[in-house]
């Protein structure tokens, strides 16, 4: 097999993310995993599938169905010298763990003075659309966004996913890294062996002149397949992807939306109070006498995520919403 | 003392006693150190000299110092809210302890933690926590990150008797037990959950719930230095001989309210009952009757001790009066590592 071919092989994302924690745990004997059926089970989603043959259950560790107390023995772990990855079943089971990731692990090293760290990962996941109603489907992010003292990873390749991991174990500070179950078996150019990816570093996934959509985790998918439509009559749709969205790169976003002169912004999280309203603001603030229009925001309709599949696919944003808003932004509607 | 190992150390018998001397001298020094700490606490906070409230830890000093004085200094500790007494037992200076206290930039913490923050990595202590049970699972992650590295470190987990009713402490419980890890959860019944006997909140037996999950648990008179002392060098024996968890359940009493604003306290304790620990039960008392009654120490010999211990205060306080606050810029700094 040629460098060529090696480089450029596809995989999965949940291969992705399988193959960064693999790397890291040969690379570094203190990163280990803990959370419900990581073990042999590999999670439900089986993106851990492998580890425990290679690592052994003394560093896959599985876990009673305790969130907050094994996260809170992430805190302890991380605080002592090792590397945790504490593997959260759920993105809805934030609310288990939030006095262990908000109060403790976000605050220790400020109220410390600087004197103690907490380096670990909360890896877990976002989105609906599996017709897994409404504890199994939130898109919890923007709720770890508002804490001083986290960062939050929102991977939306295959490519992104290994880097960002990387990074996201090599940090000194508690790190949690959203994935969405909808992408796992999305397959991508990923390189073998080693490389990180920087947080703050946004990624503009497509070029484009007339609009920004900004796009978060899968909904950069749903840009990119606006952007496709959007092509077709004429707009020329820029695509970009925060990839972490604290620390987020306010840099790219608004100098985008300076360039095209109007932007929307899409993700999973609820349309109120989130993601988008931060990233609105922002974007109002750095590229205000450059608009042609208001900065519009999609996110999940402020509903409980619903059971019936023709009621939860109402709630999510789709790439046809992109594309409408877009036309009218644009006055082509 | 804390480089005498008992298992090992072969010194004849007077050069033990002498040891053993030294040592019980030590603790006494260490529990007058914390209360006079925190009676000068008192005294900030009465002559607005402290920013915010403080919880006093006075009346349960035997805990403190009789626990840590079990500990090697690479071993770890999680305190509470109440949690001066296991700082200064684990080592702290209380210099930077008032310091911190105060918010000066030369506190424990550059002053960005107070009094229910302080954390003295140096001494193995991990921090004072102010969610109630909320350092649980610090506690025995520093364990099972003990075991992993292959370090014969142990974990003491402090909380009160309010702690009980947080649910973390049980799901720690049954990990540690699975997993046999070098904890030991030192719960202080200081009979009161904030204004509220835990008889009100606290069904059934509290070493009970312990036991439960075959965590090796035991209950004995937090005013015994003596007791909580030799009982926990038996607990840190067995969690650092792999040996697994232990709940060691101390009675004992706060003499002040839950902070120092609570004054008024008739209307969930009787003077009656805190008269009698404090007369009574007193931790210092007791311990300074059996070292008298054994000869190990005289009226002017405590009386030294006293005077000491008073001094080092004195120079504490005004150590951190005399402090600079930290620099505004400091605000933003160390919010990431």
């Amino acid at each position: 097999m040629s460098m060529l071919e090696m480089t450029e092989r596809e995989i999965t994302f949940s291969q992705a993310i399988n193959e960064a924690l693999a790397e890291e745990m040969r690379r570094d004997e203190s990163v280990f995993i803990i959370g419900e059926d990581v073990a042999e089970a590999g999670t439900p989603f089986k993106v851990l599938s492998g580890l425990v043959e290679e690592f052994g259950t003394e560093r896959v560790i599985d876990s009673p169905i305790s969130e907050s107390g094994f996260t809170g023995i992430g805190v302890g772990a991380a605080m002592t010298g090792m590397r945790p990855v504490v593997d959260i079943m759920f993105g809805d089971f934030m609310t288990i763990i939030m006095d262990q990731i908000a109060n403790q692990a976000a605050k220790i090293h400020y109220m410390s003075g600087g004197k103690l760290k907490v380096p670990m990962v909360v890896r877990t996941n976002l989105g609906a659309s599996r017709r897994s109603a409404a504890q199994h489907s939130q898109s919890l992010h923007v709720w770890l966004s508002h804490i001083p003292g986290l960062k939050v990873i929102l991977p939306s390749t295959p490519y992104d996913a290994k880097g960002l991991m990387k990074t996201a174990i090599r940090d000194d500070n508690p790190v949690v890294f959203f994935e969405d179950k909808m992408m796992f078996q999305d397959k991508g150019k990923v390189p073998e062996g080693d490389y990180t990816i920087p947080f703050g570093v946004a990624d503009i996934k497509k070029e484009g002149t007339d609009i920004t959509l900004i796009g978060t985790s899968s909904m950069v998918q749903v840009a990119l397949e606006a952007a496709d439509h959007l092509a077709q009559i004429g707009i020329s749709a820029e695509v970009i992807d925060p990839r972490t969205i604290l620390p987020l790169d306010k840099k790219t976003l608004i100098d985008s939306a300076i360039k095209t002169s109007r932007a929307i912004v899409i993700d999973e999280g609820y349309a109120s109070y989130g993601v988008t309203a931060e990233i609105a603001s922002i974007i109002a603030d750095g590229a205000f006498y450059h608009l042609e229009t208001p900065v519009k925001r999609i996110g999940a309709m402020d509903v409980p995520i619903p059971f019936s599949p023709v009621l939860e696919d109402l709630t999510i944003p789709s790439s046809k919403m992109v594309v409408n808003m877009a036309k009218t932004l644009c006055g082509r509607s | 003392m804390k480089d005498i190992d008992p298992k090992t150390s072969q010194v004849n018998s007077i050069e033990k006693s002498r040891t053993e001397h030294e040592q019980w001298l030590h603790m006494y020094r260490q529990m007058l150190k914390i209360r006079k700490f925190e009676e000068n606490v008192n005294q900030l906070y009465t002559t607005a000299k402290m920013p915010g409230l403080s919880h006093l830890s006075i009346g349960q000093e035997a805990v403190a110092v009789g626990v840590c004085e079990s500990l090697r200094s690479d071993d770890y500790i999680t305190s509470t809210h109440r949690g001066h007494g296991h700082c200064l037992a684990k080592g702290a200076k209380t210099n930077l302890m008032f310091a911190e206290l105060l918010g000066k930039a030369s506190g424990y913490c550059s002053g960005k933690g107070g009094s229910m923050h302080i954390a003295d990595q140096e001494n193995g202590n991990l921090g004072a926590n102010a969610i109630v049970g909320g350092s649980a699972g610090i506690a025995t992650g520093a364990a099972l990150s003990a075991k992993m590295r292959g370090t014969d470190q142990v974990a003491v987990c402090f909380f009160g008797d309010g702690a009980l009713g947080q649910g973390i402490i049980y799901e720690v419980m049954n990990m540690s037990s699975l997993w046999k890890l070098p904890v030991i959860y030192v719960c202080e019944n200081n009979l009161y959950t904030e204004y509220t006997h835990y008889t009100e909140t606290t069904a059934g037996n509290i070493i009970g719930r312990a036991k439960a999950f075959h965590v090796h648990a035991e209950e004995i008179d937090g005013q015994d230095i003596r007791k909580v002392f030799s009982t926990t060098r038996k607990l840190v024996e067995k969690a650092r001989s792999g040996d697994g968890p232990s709940f060691l359940l101390c009675k004992t009493y706060r003499y002040y309210g839950h902070h120092v604003g609570d004054i008024n306290r008739t209307y969930y304790r009787s003077k009656e009952e805190e008269n009698e620990w404090k007369i009574n039960r007193d931790p210092l008392k007791i311990f300074a009757n059996w070292m008298i009654n054994d000869q190990l120490i005289d009226a002017p010999g405590l009386e030294q001790i006293e005077s000491d211990v008073q001094s080092e205060m004195e120079d504490s306080v005004q150590f951190a009066l005399d402090a600079p606050y930290p620099d505004l810029n400091e605000v933003d700094k160390h919010v990431y590592a």
